[in-house]
Protein backbone atom coordinates (compact mmCIF):
# COMPACT_ATOMS: atom_id res chain seq x y z
CA UNK A 1 0.00 0.00 0.00
CA UNK A 2 1.28 3.42 -0.90
CA UNK A 3 2.20 5.79 1.90
CA UNK A 4 0.52 9.15 1.47
CA UNK A 5 2.21 10.79 4.46
CA UNK A 6 5.43 9.76 6.21
CA UNK A 7 6.32 11.99 9.13
CA UNK A 8 9.27 11.40 11.40
CA UNK A 9 10.30 13.32 14.50
CA UNK A 10 8.65 16.61 13.66
CA UNK A 11 9.32 19.36 16.19
CA UNK A 12 7.97 22.87 16.13
CA UNK A 13 8.18 25.73 18.62
CA UNK A 14 6.76 29.22 18.74
CA UNK A 15 8.99 31.16 21.12
CA UNK A 16 8.90 29.26 24.40
CA UNK A 17 5.91 27.20 23.43
CA UNK A 18 6.64 23.71 22.16
CA UNK A 19 3.76 23.13 19.77
CA UNK A 20 4.87 19.73 18.45
CA UNK A 21 7.23 17.20 20.05
CA UNK A 22 8.74 14.33 18.03
CA UNK A 23 5.66 13.69 15.95
CA UNK A 24 5.96 10.54 13.80
CA UNK A 25 3.20 8.79 11.89
CA UNK A 26 2.26 7.28 8.51
CA UNK A 27 -0.94 7.72 6.55
CA UNK A 28 -1.91 5.07 3.98
CA UNK A 29 -3.76 5.57 0.73
CA UNK A 30 -7.54 5.96 1.18
CA UNK A 31 -7.28 6.33 4.94
CA UNK A 32 -9.62 8.59 6.82
CA UNK A 33 -7.03 9.45 9.43
CA UNK A 34 -8.22 11.42 12.46
CA UNK A 35 -6.17 13.59 14.81
CA UNK A 36 -8.19 13.71 18.00
CA UNK A 37 -7.23 16.12 20.75
CA UNK A 38 -8.28 19.23 22.67
CA UNK A 39 -7.72 22.86 21.66
CA UNK A 40 -4.05 23.72 21.95
CA UNK A 41 -2.86 20.13 21.37
CA UNK A 42 -1.00 21.11 18.18
CA UNK A 43 -3.46 19.86 15.55
CA UNK A 44 -3.59 23.06 13.52
CA UNK A 45 0.20 23.54 13.58
CA UNK A 46 0.68 19.99 12.31
CA UNK A 47 -1.89 20.46 9.55
CA UNK A 48 -0.30 23.73 8.46
CA UNK A 49 3.04 21.93 8.18
CA UNK A 50 1.47 19.15 6.11
CA UNK A 51 -0.20 21.77 3.91
CA UNK A 52 3.30 23.30 3.32
CA UNK A 53 2.28 26.56 4.99
CA UNK A 54 4.79 26.19 7.83
CA UNK A 55 8.30 24.76 7.88
CA UNK A 56 8.99 22.57 10.92
CA UNK A 57 12.02 23.31 13.12
CA UNK A 58 13.11 19.68 12.91
CA UNK A 59 12.03 16.43 11.35
CA UNK A 60 11.27 14.96 7.98
CA UNK A 61 7.96 15.00 6.19
CA UNK A 62 7.09 13.29 2.94
CA UNK A 63 3.65 13.89 1.48
CA UNK A 64 2.58 12.00 -1.67
CA UNK A 65 6.21 10.93 -1.98
CA UNK A 66 7.42 14.54 -2.13
CA UNK A 67 9.50 16.46 0.40
CA UNK A 68 7.20 18.98 2.06
CA UNK A 69 9.84 21.72 2.12
CA UNK A 70 11.83 21.43 -1.12
CA UNK A 71 8.94 20.18 -3.31
CA UNK A 72 6.22 22.37 -1.86
CA UNK A 73 5.15 23.83 -5.22
CA UNK A 74 4.50 20.45 -6.79
CA UNK A 75 2.85 19.22 -3.62
CA UNK A 76 0.38 22.10 -3.41
CA UNK A 77 -1.16 21.06 -6.74
CA UNK A 78 -2.21 17.77 -5.22
CA UNK A 79 -3.55 18.70 -1.82
CA UNK A 80 -6.81 20.31 -0.78
CA UNK A 81 -6.78 22.22 2.51
CA UNK A 82 -9.78 23.38 4.47
CA UNK A 83 -8.61 25.51 7.40
CA UNK A 84 -10.52 25.65 10.67
CA UNK A 85 -11.51 29.23 10.15
CA UNK A 86 -13.76 29.95 7.15
CA UNK A 87 -11.30 31.31 4.59
CA UNK A 88 -13.22 31.75 1.36
CA UNK A 89 -13.92 35.16 -0.11
CA UNK A 90 -16.94 36.52 1.75
CA UNK A 91 -17.64 39.14 -0.88
CA UNK A 92 -17.66 36.71 -3.78
CA UNK A 93 -20.73 34.61 -4.47
CA UNK A 94 -20.88 30.85 -3.95
CA UNK A 95 -20.36 30.24 -7.66
CA UNK A 96 -17.57 32.83 -7.97
CA UNK A 97 -15.64 31.25 -5.11
CA UNK A 98 -15.85 27.82 -6.70
CA UNK A 99 -14.79 29.14 -10.12
CA UNK A 100 -11.95 31.07 -8.54
CA UNK A 101 -10.50 28.01 -6.80
CA UNK A 102 -10.87 25.89 -9.93
CA UNK A 103 -9.02 28.53 -11.97
CA UNK A 104 -6.21 28.96 -9.44
CA UNK A 105 -5.56 25.22 -9.71
CA UNK A 106 -5.69 25.32 -13.52
CA UNK A 107 -8.92 23.38 -13.90
CA UNK A 108 -12.62 24.07 -14.42
CA UNK A 109 -15.69 23.36 -12.33
CA UNK A 110 -17.17 21.16 -15.04
CA UNK A 111 -14.07 18.96 -15.29
CA UNK A 112 -14.36 17.64 -11.73
CA UNK A 113 -18.00 18.34 -11.09
CA UNK A 114 -18.86 14.69 -10.40
CA UNK A 115 -16.58 14.75 -7.37
CA UNK A 116 -18.42 17.60 -5.67
CA UNK A 117 -21.88 17.08 -7.19
CA UNK A 118 -23.47 15.62 -4.10
CA UNK A 119 -22.03 18.20 -1.71
CA UNK A 120 -22.46 21.18 -3.99
CA UNK A 121 -26.06 20.28 -4.88
CA UNK A 122 -27.06 21.35 -1.35
CA UNK A 123 -25.83 24.90 -1.94
CA UNK A 124 -26.31 25.22 -5.69
CA UNK A 125 -29.79 26.79 -5.25
CA UNK A 126 -27.96 29.68 -3.51
CA UNK A 127 -25.11 30.00 -6.00
CA UNK A 128 -25.64 33.75 -6.50
CA UNK A 129 -25.50 34.45 -2.75
CA UNK A 130 -22.38 36.02 -1.25
CA UNK A 131 -20.35 33.47 0.70
CA UNK A 132 -20.36 35.77 3.73
CA UNK A 133 -24.16 35.52 3.89
CA UNK A 134 -24.34 31.72 4.10
CA UNK A 135 -25.29 29.76 7.23
CA UNK A 136 -22.58 27.77 9.04
CA UNK A 137 -23.53 24.44 7.50
CA UNK A 138 -23.63 25.94 3.99
CA UNK A 139 -20.25 27.65 4.42
CA UNK A 140 -18.80 24.31 5.42
CA UNK A 141 -20.18 22.63 2.28
CA UNK A 142 -18.85 25.40 0.06
CA UNK A 143 -15.42 25.26 1.69
CA UNK A 144 -15.31 21.51 1.14
CA UNK A 145 -16.35 21.92 -2.51
CA UNK A 146 -13.59 24.50 -3.05
CA UNK A 147 -10.99 22.26 -1.38
CA UNK A 148 -11.99 19.38 -3.68
CA UNK A 149 -12.50 21.10 -7.03
CA UNK A 150 -8.99 20.32 -8.34
CA UNK A 151 -9.37 16.64 -7.41
CA UNK A 152 -6.59 16.51 -4.82
CA UNK A 153 -5.02 13.22 -3.77
CA UNK A 154 -4.89 14.34 -0.16
CA UNK A 155 -7.61 16.32 1.60
CA UNK A 156 -6.63 18.14 4.82
CA UNK A 157 -9.58 19.14 7.00
CA UNK A 158 -8.84 21.15 10.13
CA UNK A 159 -11.74 20.86 12.59
CA UNK A 160 -14.44 20.79 9.91
CA UNK A 161 -17.21 19.96 12.40
CA UNK A 162 -16.48 22.47 15.16
CA UNK A 163 -19.55 24.62 15.79
CA UNK A 164 -21.71 22.52 13.47
CA UNK A 165 -24.91 20.95 14.82
CA UNK A 166 -25.23 17.19 15.31
CA UNK A 167 -27.44 16.60 12.27
CA UNK A 168 -25.04 18.43 9.92
CA UNK A 169 -22.08 16.63 11.50
CA UNK A 170 -23.57 13.25 10.65
CA UNK A 171 -24.15 14.41 7.06
CA UNK A 172 -20.61 15.73 6.83
CA UNK A 173 -19.01 12.44 7.90
CA UNK A 174 -21.22 10.64 5.42
CA UNK A 175 -19.87 12.90 2.64
CA UNK A 176 -16.29 12.12 3.67
CA UNK A 177 -16.99 8.41 3.64
CA UNK A 178 -18.21 8.67 0.05
CA UNK A 179 -15.01 10.45 -1.04
CA UNK A 180 -13.14 7.20 -0.40
CA UNK A 181 -14.56 5.90 -3.67
CA UNK A 182 -12.46 8.51 -5.49
CA UNK A 183 -9.27 7.31 -3.80
CA UNK A 184 -8.89 10.55 -1.92
CA UNK A 185 -6.96 10.20 1.33
CA UNK A 186 -8.30 12.35 4.14
CA UNK A 187 -6.69 13.65 7.30
CA UNK A 188 -9.10 15.35 9.65
CA UNK A 189 -8.77 16.89 13.09
CA UNK A 190 -11.40 17.19 15.80
CA UNK A 191 -11.60 17.90 19.53
CA UNK A 192 -14.60 15.57 19.76
CA UNK A 193 -13.70 12.10 20.93
CA UNK A 194 -16.87 10.50 19.61
CA UNK A 195 -15.85 11.35 16.05
CA UNK A 196 -12.85 9.02 16.31
CA UNK A 197 -15.07 6.08 15.44
CA UNK A 198 -15.78 7.64 12.02
CA UNK A 199 -12.10 7.29 11.07
CA UNK A 200 -10.31 4.09 10.13
CA UNK A 201 -7.16 5.21 11.96
CA UNK A 202 -6.65 7.83 14.62
CA UNK A 203 -3.89 9.55 16.53
CA UNK A 204 -4.69 10.87 19.99
CA UNK A 205 -2.77 14.12 20.48
CA UNK A 206 -2.21 16.20 23.60
CA UNK A 207 0.33 18.95 24.45
CA UNK A 208 2.11 18.50 21.12
CA UNK A 209 2.69 14.77 21.58
CA UNK A 210 0.96 11.75 20.11
CA UNK A 211 -0.37 9.53 22.91
CA UNK A 212 -1.47 6.64 20.71
CA UNK A 213 -1.98 5.75 17.03
CA UNK A 214 -4.19 2.88 15.91
CA UNK A 215 -7.48 1.67 14.57
CA UNK A 216 -10.03 3.36 16.90
CA UNK A 217 -11.43 0.00 18.01
CA UNK A 218 -7.95 -1.12 19.08
CA UNK A 219 -7.39 2.14 20.94
CA UNK A 220 -10.51 1.46 23.00
CA UNK A 221 -9.37 -2.09 23.64
CA UNK A 222 -6.08 -0.69 24.96
CA UNK A 223 -7.88 0.42 28.13
CA UNK A 224 -5.95 -1.43 30.81
CA UNK A 225 -8.57 -2.19 33.48
CA UNK A 226 -12.14 -3.39 33.73
CA UNK A 227 -14.44 -0.41 33.62
CA UNK A 228 -17.68 -0.06 35.59
CA UNK A 229 -20.39 2.53 35.38
CA UNK A 230 -22.30 3.72 38.46
CA UNK A 231 -25.65 5.49 38.25
CA UNK A 232 -27.44 7.32 41.06
CA UNK A 233 -29.51 10.51 41.11
CA UNK A 234 -27.21 12.72 43.22
CA UNK A 235 -24.16 12.83 41.00
CA UNK A 236 -22.05 15.32 42.93
CA UNK A 237 -22.40 13.35 46.14
CA UNK A 238 -21.89 10.07 44.28
CA UNK A 239 -18.52 11.14 42.84
CA UNK A 240 -17.21 12.19 46.24
CA UNK A 241 -18.48 9.07 47.98
CA UNK A 242 -16.88 6.88 45.32
CA UNK A 243 -13.53 8.66 45.64
CA UNK A 244 -13.59 8.05 49.40
CA UNK A 245 -13.70 4.33 48.82
CA UNK A 246 -10.23 2.79 49.15
CA UNK A 247 -10.72 0.04 46.53
CA UNK A 248 -11.35 2.57 43.75
CA UNK A 249 -8.52 3.82 41.52
CA UNK A 250 -10.37 6.33 39.35
CA UNK A 251 -13.87 7.85 39.42
CA UNK A 252 -14.84 10.31 36.71
CA UNK A 253 -18.20 11.60 35.53
CA UNK A 254 -19.19 10.31 32.07
CA UNK A 255 -22.53 11.62 30.88
CA UNK A 256 -25.29 10.41 33.15
CA UNK A 257 -23.03 7.99 35.06
CA UNK A 258 -19.68 7.82 36.83
CA UNK A 259 -17.00 5.55 35.35
CA UNK A 260 -14.87 3.77 37.94
CA UNK A 261 -11.97 1.32 38.01
CA UNK A 262 -10.87 -0.86 40.92
CA UNK A 263 -7.44 -2.04 41.97
CA UNK A 264 -8.58 -5.52 40.97
CA UNK A 265 -10.57 -6.46 37.87
CA UNK A 266 -13.57 -7.62 39.87
CA UNK A 267 -16.54 -5.62 40.99
CA UNK A 268 -15.94 -5.07 44.68
CA UNK A 269 -19.33 -5.99 46.15
CA UNK A 270 -18.71 -4.18 49.44
CA UNK A 271 -18.96 -0.96 47.46
CA UNK A 272 -22.76 -1.31 47.66
CA UNK A 273 -22.53 -1.18 51.46
CA UNK A 274 -20.22 1.80 51.35
CA UNK A 275 -22.67 3.67 49.10
CA UNK A 276 -25.63 2.80 51.32
CA UNK A 277 -23.81 3.89 54.46
CA UNK A 278 -23.02 7.19 52.76
CA UNK A 279 -26.68 7.76 51.97
CA UNK A 280 -26.75 6.65 48.35
CA UNK A 281 -29.54 4.13 47.89
CA UNK A 282 -30.38 2.29 44.69
CA UNK A 283 -27.07 2.84 42.94
CA UNK A 284 -26.81 0.74 39.78
CA UNK A 285 -23.34 -0.60 38.98
CA UNK A 286 -22.67 -2.35 35.68
CA UNK A 287 -19.59 -3.34 33.73
CA UNK A 288 -19.22 -1.16 30.66
CA UNK A 289 -17.08 -1.00 27.51
CA UNK A 290 -14.47 1.75 27.56
CA UNK A 291 -14.79 4.44 24.90
CA UNK A 292 -12.10 6.51 23.21
CA UNK A 293 -12.49 9.20 25.85
CA UNK A 294 -11.90 6.67 28.67
CA UNK A 295 -8.69 5.59 26.98
CA UNK A 296 -7.60 9.18 26.28
CA UNK A 297 -8.12 9.99 29.95
CA UNK A 298 -6.13 6.95 31.03
CA UNK A 299 -3.26 7.86 28.70
CA UNK A 300 -3.23 11.43 30.05
CA UNK A 301 -3.05 10.15 33.63
CA UNK A 302 -0.14 7.87 32.72
CA UNK A 303 1.86 10.74 31.20
CA UNK B 1 -40.46 16.62 46.72
CA UNK B 2 -41.65 19.89 45.28
CA UNK B 3 -38.95 21.93 43.69
CA UNK B 4 -38.91 25.67 43.24
CA UNK B 5 -39.37 26.84 39.69
CA UNK B 6 -36.72 29.35 38.58
CA UNK B 7 -37.65 29.58 34.90
CA UNK B 8 -41.27 29.43 33.79
CA UNK B 9 -42.12 29.81 30.11
CA UNK B 10 -45.77 29.83 29.01
CA UNK B 11 -46.89 30.13 25.40
CA UNK B 12 -43.76 32.03 24.41
CA UNK B 13 -43.93 33.36 20.86
CA UNK B 14 -41.24 35.51 19.26
CA UNK B 15 -41.69 36.83 15.75
CA UNK B 16 -39.37 38.80 13.52
CA UNK B 17 -41.66 40.24 10.83
CA UNK B 18 -43.48 37.26 9.36
CA UNK B 19 -40.89 34.78 10.66
CA UNK B 20 -41.76 32.90 13.85
CA UNK B 21 -38.49 32.13 15.65
CA UNK B 22 -40.11 30.74 18.82
CA UNK B 23 -43.46 29.08 18.23
CA UNK B 24 -45.40 28.63 21.47
CA UNK B 25 -42.74 27.35 23.87
CA UNK B 26 -43.79 25.91 27.23
CA UNK B 27 -41.38 24.63 29.85
CA UNK B 28 -40.16 24.99 33.41
CA UNK B 29 -36.69 24.73 34.90
CA UNK B 30 -36.17 24.02 38.59
CA UNK B 31 -33.81 25.22 41.29
CA UNK B 32 -30.51 23.36 41.28
CA UNK B 33 -31.29 21.62 38.02
CA UNK B 34 -28.82 21.14 35.16
CA UNK B 35 -30.92 21.80 32.08
CA UNK B 36 -29.66 21.19 28.54
CA UNK B 37 -31.12 23.35 25.78
CA UNK B 38 -30.47 21.73 22.40
CA UNK B 39 -31.42 22.39 18.81
CA UNK B 40 -30.04 22.45 15.29
CA UNK B 41 -28.60 25.67 13.84
CA UNK B 42 -31.49 28.04 13.22
CA UNK B 43 -33.95 26.14 15.44
CA UNK B 44 -34.57 29.21 17.62
CA UNK B 45 -32.30 28.49 20.60
CA UNK B 46 -30.45 31.79 20.53
CA UNK B 47 -33.69 33.75 20.27
CA UNK B 48 -35.12 31.96 23.31
CA UNK B 49 -31.88 32.36 25.24
CA UNK B 50 -31.86 36.12 24.58
CA UNK B 51 -35.38 36.37 25.99
CA UNK B 52 -34.52 34.26 29.04
CA UNK B 53 -31.53 36.46 29.80
CA UNK B 54 -33.45 39.73 29.51
CA UNK B 55 -31.87 40.88 26.25
CA UNK B 56 -35.00 40.61 24.14
CA UNK B 57 -38.73 40.83 24.82
CA UNK B 58 -41.26 38.15 23.83
CA UNK B 59 -43.87 38.97 21.17
CA UNK B 60 -46.45 37.19 23.34
CA UNK B 61 -46.59 34.74 26.22
CA UNK B 62 -45.29 34.87 29.76
CA UNK B 63 -41.66 34.34 30.70
CA UNK B 64 -40.61 34.44 34.38
CA UNK B 65 -36.91 34.11 35.16
CA UNK B 66 -35.60 34.19 38.75
CA UNK B 67 -38.98 35.61 39.79
CA UNK B 68 -39.00 38.47 37.27
CA UNK B 69 -41.08 39.00 34.16
CA UNK B 70 -38.99 39.15 30.98
CA UNK B 71 -41.20 41.83 29.48
CA UNK B 72 -41.48 44.13 32.51
CA UNK B 73 -38.26 43.58 34.46
CA UNK B 74 -35.48 42.50 32.08
CA UNK B 75 -32.90 44.52 34.06
CA UNK B 76 -33.72 42.60 37.24
CA UNK B 77 -33.32 39.34 35.36
CA UNK B 78 -29.85 40.39 34.21
CA UNK B 79 -28.80 41.01 37.82
CA UNK B 80 -29.88 37.55 38.89
CA UNK B 81 -28.25 35.47 36.20
CA UNK B 82 -24.69 34.63 35.21
CA UNK B 83 -23.40 33.89 31.73
CA UNK B 84 -20.38 32.11 30.35
CA UNK B 85 -19.57 31.22 26.79
CA UNK B 86 -16.73 29.01 25.70
CA UNK B 87 -15.15 31.40 23.24
CA UNK B 88 -15.09 34.60 25.24
CA UNK B 89 -15.73 35.42 28.84
CA UNK B 90 -12.66 37.05 30.34
CA UNK B 91 -10.46 39.95 29.25
CA UNK B 92 -7.09 38.63 28.06
CA UNK B 93 -5.21 41.83 28.84
CA UNK B 94 -6.37 42.02 32.44
CA UNK B 95 -5.01 39.86 35.25
CA UNK B 96 -7.03 37.18 36.97
CA UNK B 97 -7.71 39.45 39.95
CA UNK B 98 -8.62 42.41 37.73
CA UNK B 99 -11.11 40.30 35.78
CA UNK B 100 -12.81 39.17 38.97
CA UNK B 101 -12.94 42.72 40.33
CA UNK B 102 -14.35 44.01 37.03
CA UNK B 103 -17.16 41.44 36.91
CA UNK B 104 -17.93 41.86 40.61
CA UNK B 105 -18.18 45.61 40.01
CA UNK B 106 -20.45 45.18 36.98
CA UNK B 107 -22.81 43.13 39.12
CA UNK B 108 -22.76 45.86 41.77
CA UNK B 109 -21.17 43.75 44.50
CA UNK B 110 -19.69 45.66 47.48
CA UNK B 111 -15.89 45.89 47.43
CA UNK B 112 -15.44 43.91 50.64
CA UNK B 113 -17.57 41.07 49.29
CA UNK B 114 -15.65 41.00 46.00
CA UNK B 115 -12.44 40.77 47.97
CA UNK B 116 -13.71 37.95 50.13
CA UNK B 117 -15.12 35.94 47.22
CA UNK B 118 -11.88 36.48 45.26
CA UNK B 119 -9.85 34.95 48.08
CA UNK B 120 -12.35 32.09 48.45
CA UNK B 121 -12.12 31.44 44.73
CA UNK B 122 -8.30 31.42 44.70
CA UNK B 123 -8.38 29.03 47.64
CA UNK B 124 -10.93 26.67 46.10
CA UNK B 125 -9.19 26.51 42.71
CA UNK B 126 -5.65 26.59 44.20
CA UNK B 127 -5.18 29.63 42.03
CA UNK B 128 -2.88 31.84 44.12
CA UNK B 129 0.09 31.63 41.79
CA UNK B 130 -2.06 32.89 38.90
CA UNK B 131 -3.75 35.73 40.76
CA UNK B 132 -1.68 38.52 39.23
CA UNK B 133 -1.01 36.99 35.84
CA UNK B 134 -2.62 38.10 32.61
CA UNK B 135 -5.47 35.89 31.47
CA UNK B 136 -3.76 35.44 28.11
CA UNK B 137 -0.91 33.59 29.84
CA UNK B 138 -3.14 30.98 31.54
CA UNK B 139 -3.64 27.48 30.17
CA UNK B 140 -7.02 26.97 28.48
CA UNK B 141 -8.36 24.64 31.16
CA UNK B 142 -7.67 27.12 33.97
CA UNK B 143 -9.21 29.95 31.95
CA UNK B 144 -12.41 28.02 31.62
CA UNK B 145 -12.62 27.10 35.29
CA UNK B 146 -12.00 30.73 36.16
CA UNK B 147 -14.60 31.96 33.65
CA UNK B 148 -17.18 29.70 35.24
CA UNK B 149 -16.29 30.83 38.76
CA UNK B 150 -16.58 34.46 37.65
CA UNK B 151 -19.99 33.79 36.10
CA UNK B 152 -21.28 32.63 39.50
CA UNK B 153 -19.30 35.14 41.60
CA UNK B 154 -22.45 37.14 42.44
CA UNK B 155 -24.31 33.92 43.40
CA UNK B 156 -26.99 34.22 40.72
CA UNK B 157 -30.12 32.06 40.75
CA UNK B 158 -29.27 30.78 37.27
CA UNK B 159 -26.10 30.51 35.24
CA UNK B 160 -26.27 30.19 31.45
CA UNK B 161 -23.43 28.23 29.82
CA UNK B 162 -22.85 28.17 26.08
CA UNK B 163 -20.91 25.05 24.99
CA UNK B 164 -18.98 25.09 28.25
CA UNK B 165 -16.61 22.20 27.65
CA UNK B 166 -16.19 22.22 23.87
CA UNK B 167 -12.57 21.67 22.88
CA UNK B 168 -11.10 20.95 26.32
CA UNK B 169 -9.16 17.81 27.24
CA UNK B 170 -10.96 14.91 28.94
CA UNK B 171 -9.54 15.58 32.41
CA UNK B 172 -10.28 19.31 32.44
CA UNK B 173 -13.69 18.53 31.07
CA UNK B 174 -14.49 16.30 34.02
CA UNK B 175 -13.14 18.79 36.54
CA UNK B 176 -15.41 21.32 34.86
CA UNK B 177 -18.51 19.13 35.12
CA UNK B 178 -17.70 18.48 38.76
CA UNK B 179 -17.73 22.26 39.29
CA UNK B 180 -21.10 22.37 37.56
CA UNK B 181 -22.45 19.58 39.79
CA UNK B 182 -21.14 21.34 42.87
CA UNK B 183 -22.80 24.60 41.77
CA UNK B 184 -26.13 22.87 41.11
CA UNK B 185 -25.81 21.14 44.47
CA UNK B 186 -25.67 24.61 46.09
CA UNK B 187 -29.03 25.40 44.47
CA UNK B 188 -27.86 27.40 41.46
CA UNK B 189 -29.65 26.35 38.29
CA UNK B 190 -27.35 25.58 35.37
CA UNK B 191 -28.77 26.17 31.90
CA UNK B 192 -26.53 24.67 29.19
CA UNK B 193 -26.83 25.30 25.46
CA UNK B 194 -24.68 23.15 23.25
CA UNK B 195 -24.20 21.56 19.84
CA UNK B 196 -22.42 18.64 21.39
CA UNK B 197 -24.69 15.85 22.41
CA UNK B 198 -22.16 14.22 24.67
CA UNK B 199 -22.39 17.37 26.82
CA UNK B 200 -26.15 16.89 26.91
CA UNK B 201 -25.62 13.47 28.50
CA UNK B 202 -24.41 15.22 31.68
CA UNK B 203 -27.63 17.21 32.14
CA UNK B 204 -30.55 16.27 34.41
CA UNK B 205 -33.07 17.07 31.68
CA UNK B 206 -32.73 18.26 28.10
CA UNK B 207 -35.05 19.93 25.64
CA UNK B 208 -34.63 19.65 21.89
CA UNK B 209 -35.83 22.44 19.61
CA UNK B 210 -36.62 22.16 15.93
CA UNK B 211 -38.08 24.88 13.73
CA UNK B 212 -39.03 27.12 16.64
CA UNK B 213 -40.76 24.40 18.68
CA UNK B 214 -39.69 22.17 21.53
CA UNK B 215 -40.07 18.67 20.12
CA UNK B 216 -38.78 16.74 23.14
CA UNK B 217 -38.13 17.41 26.81
CA UNK B 218 -37.00 14.72 29.22
CA UNK B 219 -34.04 13.21 31.06
CA UNK B 220 -31.31 11.83 28.79
CA UNK B 221 -32.03 8.28 29.99
CA UNK B 222 -35.77 8.59 29.33
CA UNK B 223 -35.20 10.15 25.88
CA UNK B 224 -32.92 7.28 24.93
CA UNK B 225 -35.56 4.81 26.11
CA UNK B 226 -38.42 6.56 24.28
CA UNK B 227 -36.55 6.77 21.00
CA UNK B 228 -34.84 3.42 21.35
CA UNK B 229 -31.47 5.11 20.95
CA UNK B 230 -28.05 4.53 22.48
CA UNK B 231 -27.13 8.18 22.86
CA UNK B 232 -28.72 11.63 23.00
CA UNK B 233 -26.96 12.26 19.68
CA UNK B 234 -28.97 9.46 18.08
CA UNK B 235 -32.20 10.90 19.54
CA UNK B 236 -31.24 14.33 18.24
CA UNK B 237 -30.53 13.13 14.72
CA UNK B 238 -33.88 11.30 14.71
CA UNK B 239 -36.00 14.30 15.70
CA UNK B 240 -34.12 17.56 15.21
CA UNK B 241 -33.71 17.36 11.44
CA UNK B 242 -35.30 20.62 10.28
CA UNK B 243 -36.45 19.33 6.88
CA UNK B 244 -37.63 16.03 8.34
CA UNK B 245 -41.11 14.81 9.11
CA UNK B 246 -43.19 16.88 11.45
CA UNK B 247 -44.14 14.08 13.83
CA UNK B 248 -44.14 15.10 17.44
CA UNK B 249 -42.26 13.13 20.02
CA UNK B 250 -44.25 10.62 22.11
CA UNK B 251 -44.30 12.66 25.30
CA UNK B 252 -45.34 15.90 23.58
CA UNK B 253 -48.16 14.02 21.86
CA UNK B 254 -49.46 12.70 25.14
CA UNK B 255 -49.40 16.19 26.64
CA UNK B 256 -51.48 17.46 23.76
CA UNK B 257 -54.12 14.75 24.13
Amino acid sequence: MQKIIEASDINMSFGDVKALRNISFDVNESDIFGFIGPDGAGKTTLFRIIATLLIPDEGELKVLGLDSVSDYKELRKNIGYMPGRFSLYQDLSVEENLNFYATVFGTTVSENYDLIAEIYSHIEPFKKRLAGKLSGGMKQKLALSCALIHKPKLLILDEPTTGVDAVSRVEFWEMLRKLKEYNITIIVSTPYMDEAMRCNRVALIQNGSILSIDDPQKIKEGFSRKLFSVRAPEKFKLINVLRDYPGIVTAYPFGDSVHITFHTDKLDMTLYDHLKKSGIENAVITETDPGIEDRFLELMLNE
Amino acid sequence: MTRNTVISVKNLVKKFGSFTANDNLNFEVFEGEIFGFLGANGAGKTTALRILSGLSSPTSGEVIVAGYNARKDPEKIKKNIGYMCQKFSLYNDLTTRENITLYGGIYGMPKALIKKRTEDLFERLSFHEYSDRLISSLPLGLKQKLAFSVAVLHEPRIVFLDEPTGGVDPITRRQFWEMIYETADRGITVFVTTHYMDEAEYCDRVSIMSEGKIVALNSPAELKRLYNAESVEEVFVKIARPAGTKTLSPEVKSENN
